[in-house]
């Protein structure tokens, strides 16, 4: 299959291009372990019995990464792109718009396993952070990153509509990951937060991921802290396979080739 | 059905109540090379956008290589198997080296070019390996033009092809051209250098404001090969200067009365430039 075999020609010209752009390196990869590092060694306090919050603040920064790998890191690059002409330049060749997003779909892999990792590795190394107990939570890890990967990189291609040029893109994306980060619940506490906060973070993907998150790295009987007195692992799928159609709906009716 | 590489008839775009496009026929033959010329803002991109099937147009018929570029459907990429595309100033694959660049070029066709004889045909092979935003300008700007002619396009698109290139990058260039155009490929290109059209192309259209003004072939743009011949020369101390049809009897005829050697002659006919200058300077 042509379209295919060109989507993995470009997933790995996108994994050249990425580890050769130191920026795109320090920021995706680097900065989720620095953050990890200052909040882990500062707030060493324990917020349930046998939970301390470094243990809840790298689950979240895990639920984190498949936002930063997906969505921010799309909606950043694609308007780039679209300045520089890679994309007009793209549309001019016989390969298919799929192939590129195949290729994307790649990058956003890799991305994420490198980055989560390095935050499990660091984790578990340094912040008593315990790997998936069971084979039942290593499976939900799993489809927790396969959907929710699928969800942001749906979601960061459907905002790559929004900035108007990529120098402003940054901008316009990076403010919208870390306030969703606080209201939900990676660097605070979630049911410390307002209601209002919390009611707020409900509808984004990001408070489901890091729901499911400490449900996969967290002791079973932390399911009492939690706001629903439960991990709601059904609604938390069914909340990121809303986002992710909204997200390819989008894409395809919004997706913009060039500037103009 | 159309027996031209390609043909437009009544094409209109507007942008809002701008016309851009106002009604431009024109036919490119298999194997010519057409020059479009025209002041900023004239509805060249525009026009060239909806060959390469870019843009959307208002009305009128087009054809490239005998599809609509408008309503390709299912041939899209068989269609842009057959087009190359060098389009203006881009800066992507930064990251990349100009060999992996052409390289992962070649991979989206199924009849491409030999990627390394592309590299020398375009002068690049001592930079084949540099990462690109290490190259110069016009460096930068014969990679695109690799990558315009990678798949080994029958119809290939140059919109001002030599911005900012040396008067030796320039003459090399030019080569390269006429090389493709030995080859058979056809080629439409846009400019701002009437000195490039009129060193290529077997024909020039100028448009300005929407419209065509004329299409001929550069040496009979705006009825250039009648215009008059400036004559002038330094006779009893003085610049001397004449118009005429017949420059060369004139001549003789100054040579005969000085007895010989004219000083500081000069037989002027007017420019391309000139002439385009004075056709697009009327319709303002």
């Amino acid at each position: 299959m042509n379209i295919l075999r060109l989507g993995f020609l470009r997933g790995a010209l996108e994994i050249k291009q990425f580890l050769r752009q130191r920026e795109s390196v320090v920021f995706t990869i680097l900065f989720p372990v620095m953050l990890l590092f200052i909040f882990g060694s500062v707030f060493k306090n324990t917020i349930a019995p046998g939970v301390k919050f470094s243990q809840y603040f790298v689950a979240g920064m895990i639920a984190s990464g498949l936002v930063n790998s997906g969505f921010q890191q799309l909606a950043i690059m694609i308007p780039i792109e679209r300045d520089a002409g890679t994309l007009k330049r793209l549309r001019g060749t016989p390969m298919s718009p799929a192939s590129y997003f195949i290729g994307k779909a790649i990058l956003v892999t890799a991305s994420t396993v490198i980055q989560i990792a390095l935050l499990m590795g660091i984790g578990i190394a340094m912040f008593g952070l315990h790997a998936p107990s069971s084979p039942e939570k290593w499976i939900r890890f799993l489809w927790l990153i396969i959907i929710g990967s699928t969800c942001t990189t749906a979601l960061g291609i459907a905002f790559s509509a929004v900035p108007k040029n990529g120098r402003g893109a940054s901008a316009v994306v990076s403010p919208i990951v870390i306030i969703l980060q606080f209201f939900s619940g990676v660097f605070f506490v979630f049911t410390q937060l307002p209601k209002w906060m919390q009611e707020f973070a409900a509808i984004f993907p990001l408070k489901w991921l890091t729901q499911g998150m400490r449900s996969v790295f967290l002791p079973d009987s932390f399911v009492h802290q939690e706001v629903a007195k439960s991990w709601e692992i059904g609604r938390t799928a069914l909340v990121l396979l809303i986002w992710t159609v909204i997200g390819i709906l989008f894409s395809i009716k919004k997706f913009k080739w060039t500037n103009r | 059905m159309s027996s031209s590489a390609i043909s437009i008839q009544g094409l209109t775009k507007n942008y809002g109540d701008f016309a851009a496009v106002d009604g431009i026929n024109l036919e490119v033959s298999y194997g010519e090379i057409f020059a479009i010329l025209g002041p900023n803002g004239a509805g060249k991109t525009t026009t060239v956008e909806i060959l390469e099937g870019y843009r959307d147009r208002d009305g009128g018929k087009v054809t490239v290589l005998g599809e609509d570029p408008g309503n390709l459907g299912e041939k899209t990429y068989s269609w842009r198997e057959r087009i190359g595309i060098v389009l203006q100033s881009t800066s992507d694959s930064e990251d990349l080296s100009v060999r992996e660049t052409i390289h992962h070029f070649a991979r989206y066709y199924s009849h491409p070019k030999d990627p390394e004889s592309v590299i020398a045909l375009t002068g690049l092979s001592e930079k084949a390996d540099a990462r690109v935003h290490t190259l110069s300008g016009g460096q930068r700007r014969r990679l695109d033009v690799a990558l315009g002619i990678i798949g080994s396009p029958e119809l290939l698109f140059l919109d001002e092809p030599t911005t900012g290139f040396d008067p030796e990058a320039r003459r090399a260039f030019w080569d390269l051209i006429r090389t493709l155009r030995k080859e058979g490929t056809t080629i439409l290109l846009t400019t701002h250098y009437l000195d490039e059209a009129e060193a290529l192309a077997d024909r020039v259209a100028v448009i300005v404001a929407g419209k065509i003004l004329e299409i001929s072939s550069p040496e009979t743009l705006g009825n250039r090969h009648l215009a008059q011949a400036r004559i002038t020369w330094l006779e009893g101390g003085q610049q001397r200067e004449l118009l005429s049809n017949n420059p060369t009897g004139e001549v003789a005829t100054i040579a005969a009365r000085m007895g010989g050697e004219i000083p500081e002659l000069q037989v002027i006919r007017p420019s391309l430039e000139d002439i385009y200058l004075t056709m697009i300077g009327e319709d303002r």
